[in-house]
């Protein structure tokens, strides 16, 4: 997997568990929501855990892990399924503060989307980072100085920017 | 800011009855024309594979049909100006083969233009302030409403407004544009309903709230296709300033909720129907109440903004009677025709709405050449403030002629072949492209309007039938509204043949009513034949000034179904 973030690609320092592997003693994992138990009952209190949540996860569910999690990674099983975009939103709606990551076959064209829907990184498979180069993922980040739209990270939306102007 | 701002002034001869692009909203859409042509080269380099491409393209109204692309422009809720047309025929003459057509959901299609091209189409409508956002795809799509808005003598509020702050939120909206599937909305504000609200994803009627201040009634999960519904009502009064936020509800459940496993089954009507009203509109309020509504704080505000564009033209102060034009219709019958049957009140004494037929005698319904792009675009300006509309039945309405004038645009339009006397008659047909153009259609569409058209041609004739709409689909997609049309025609394939169902009973407006099939499916050859028959068994029997569709009401299906029997045991091959 290669990892994106601002429309740069960047080193990962975090480690995907599987289901079978044991819990390591150190190093920032990241595991399934089934293990999310587990793993906070044997990780230590200085180790970075993150957790992996399927697009129709119950964001109530995981909100009461949010102060122990550094990291929320959200699965998109294809890039045209946009559940998880509705799930990111409401992961932060409900107060995760720390790296919100997107995680499947997002193209270079989503970034955008997955900046102003409250995501941090986008997790690509090797093949899509082959053909997309960081210069493609950049550009598509920059495609748009304002949308209509108020989303997470960007400079406030067209409405509220020509309300200002109205003033 | 006001349609009268400085800024907008800059421009001359710019109507201000509709919206007018702000510096944000250019530079929104230069944004998307820049965005979209990266697009094109990443794919044409091998960057993105067709798959990866194919959402993009089509969120920018680019589709692949049979034979080539094509490009769905979107004309927001149908509202054009002179400018804006005479760019659409410029583009149909460079870049096309020099025709246009106009659909049912108030777009423009072109049919023949080359992908790397498109990107310079894209260019050139942003110069008059247009685009193809959204005109396909699996997002919002362009927003609807009545043709006769601001103009229709039964009007509560113009919903255009309302349709064009819709456009802005929708445009580009991070979160909805991976949805299950397409989703349509259309505004109406009138009494009565000519934007079909409740065959729509969500459908709006502006209405007066307890308080007398205007609001929206809800409805939500109607639609065609291979399932048709009837929308049904989620909020009963919604109030403006919570429009934005109570949408966004709405699309969050569908989003997170609508079924992606078959594609047929992921429209939020199946949702509606599997999940059940009553806890669709729970989880839609539960949504709605734990919102961040912070967002939408000044949505009142910037929907004023809006409004403001939609001011009325400079009317004069007329009587209501015309003295030229009851002269003219005297004197020349096929003009007291065209009156009679094309033109509708007016909210304004002495002014009168004028639909232009896009439907002549075999023509192909909803097909303009850029010449006749030109002389309607000539005809707004000479007679009717520079404004023209799209209507959902692919006509070109004038929305502001002065009864004075009504006879010189008459003379002006026959002479462009653009003056038949047929609206809402007969043959005034709504048909989707069909297997002459569609990769999923099972059969051709076009080809039966034609027919139809011809059989039917006198007008005279046509009048005395009464308003009465046909509609014919080349797929169960359903393109072509078949469920809704007084008579409905579903082009199938059956053993390797065309084969055409017939429905009677369909109906788009406030009584909404879902076409019941008339018996099994005729040739090709026959439609004309068995809805000429349909059609004099309700002459023979309609009471007084009778609808067809209330004849039917009247009588029930099953004594129409004896006239196709009757057909089938004359030797007719059914
Ligand atoms: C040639 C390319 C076209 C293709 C491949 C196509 C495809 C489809 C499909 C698959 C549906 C069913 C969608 C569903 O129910 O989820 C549909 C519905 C529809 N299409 Fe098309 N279509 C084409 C052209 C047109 C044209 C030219 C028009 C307008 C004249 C049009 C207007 C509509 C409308 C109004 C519906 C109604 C169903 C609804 O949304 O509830 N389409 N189309
Ligand atoms: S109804 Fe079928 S044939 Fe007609 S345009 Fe739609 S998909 Fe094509």
């Amino acid at each position: 997997m290669a990892l994106i973030s601002e429309g740069k690609f960047v080193e990962d320092e975090w480690r995907h568990l599987a289901d079978e592997e044991d819990l390591p003693r150190s190093g920032k994992i990241v595991v399934s929501q089934q293990r999310l138990e587990e793993a906070l009952a044997g990780l230590g209190p200085e180790q970075g855990l993150g957790v992996r949540l399927p697009n129709t996860a119950d964001p109530a569910a995981i909100a009461p892990y949010f102060s122990r999690l550094s990291l929320i990674a959200i699965a998109f099983p294809a890039f045209t399924d946009g559940r998880g975009f509705s799930l990111a939103r409401l992961v932060r709606r409900a107060g995760f503060k720390g790296e919100l990551r997107a995680s499947g076959r997002l193209v270079a064209d989503q970034a955008l989307h997955a900046r102003q829907c409250g995501f941090d990184t986008i997790e690509i498979p090797h093949d899509i980072a082959q053909r997309q180069n960081e210069a493609q993922w950049a550009k598509a980040l920059g495609s748009y100085a304002e949308t209509y739209q108020e989303g997470y990270g960007t400079r406030g939306s067209i409405l509220e920017r020509r309300r200002k102007a109205a003033l | 800011m006001t349609a009268h701002d400085p800024q907008q002034a800059a421009r001359p001869n710019t109507p201000t009855t509709t919206y007018l692009y702000d510096n944000y909203d250019t530079a929104f859409v230069r944004e998307r024309v820049a965005e979209f042509r990266e697009q094109v080269r990443r794919r044409l380099e091998g960057a993105t594979t067709e798959e990866e491409f194919r959402p993009f393209r089509l969120m920018n109204g680019l589709y692949l049909q049979l034979h080539a692309y094509m490009l769905r422009v979107a004309i927001p809720y149908g509202t054009l100006t002179a400018r804006q047309m005479r760019s659409l025929a410029d583009i149909a003459d460079k870049w096309d083969k020099g025709y246009g057509h106009f659909t049912t959901r108030q777009n423009l299609q072109f049919n023949w233009p080359k992908l790397v091209d498109v990107p310079d189409i894209l260019e050139a409508l942003a110069e008059v302030e247009m685009h193809a956002i959204q005109t396909s795809g699996n997002c919002i799509r362009n927003v609807t409403a009545d043709h006769f808005s601001g103009v229709a003598a039964d009007e509560y509020e113009d919903p255009r407004p309302t349709a064009e702050f819709l456009r802005q939120w929708s445009s580009l909206h991070s979160e909805f544009s991976f949805l299950p599937r397409k989703f349509k909305i259309a505004v109406s504000g009138a009494a009565q309903d000519r934007a079909a609200v409740k065959v729509h994803d969500i459908g709006l009627r502006v209405v007066a709230g307890p308080g007398g201040e205007p609001g929206y009634e809800v409805y939500v999960g109607g639609g065609l296709g291979r399932s048709p519904f009837v929308g049904k009502v989620v909020r009963e009064f919604l109030p403006r300033e919570d429009l934005l936020a109570y949408l966004e509800a709405i699309l969050r459940v569908y989003n997170r909720f609508g079924r992606r496993d078959n594609k047929y089954k992921a429209r939020i009507k199946i949702l509606v129907h599997e999940t059940g009203l009553d806890q669709i509109r729970a989880e839609v309020e539960a949504e709605f109440a734990a919102m961040d509504r912070t967002p939408f704080a000044h949505d009142a505000e910037e929907f004023a903004r809006i409004a403001a564009f939609f001011a009325p033209p400079p009317y004069e102060t007329l009587p209501a009677q015309s003295e030229a034009l009851q002269s003219a219709k005297r004197e020349n019958p096929a003009f007291a025709a065209f009156a009679e049957v094309n033109v509708s009140a007016h909210k304004i004494d002495g002014y009168a709405i004028v639909t232009v037929s896009l439907k002549p005698t075999g023509g192909i319904p909803g097909d303009a050449t850029s010449a006749q792009m030109r002389v309607l675009a000539d005809a707004s300006e000479k007679f009717g403030f520079g404004e023209l509309r799209v209507s959902h039945e692919q006509n070109i309405v004038l929305p502001h002629v002065k009864k004075d004038d009504l006879f010189a645009l008459w003379r002006m339009l026959d002479a462009a072949g653009l003056a038949t006397a047929n609206v809402g008659l007969l043959t005034d047909i709504i048909s989707c492209p069909g297997l002459d153009y569609c990769s999923l259609a099972t059969a051709r569409s076009i080809p039966i309007a034609q027919a139809i058209s011809r059989r039917f041609k006198d007008e005279e004739r046509q009048r005395e039938i009464g308003r009465l709409g046909i509609k014919i689909s080349g797929c169960i997609n359903a393109c072509g509204h078949h469920h809704v049309g007084a008579i409905g025609v579903l082009g199938l394939e059956k053993k390797g043949q065309e084969s055409y169902q017939i429905t009677l009973g369909g109906d788009p407006s406030l009584s909404a009513s879902v076409g019941e099939l008339l018996g099994p499916g005729v040739g090709a050859d026959q439609v004309a034949d068995v809805i000429e028959h349909i059609v004099d068994f309700y002459l023979s029997e309609r009471q007084g000034e009778e609808r067809f569709i209330d004849t039917w009401r009247r009588l029930g299906h099953a004594r129409f179904k004896d006239v196709l029997r009757r057909e089938g045991e004359n030797g007719a091959d059914i």
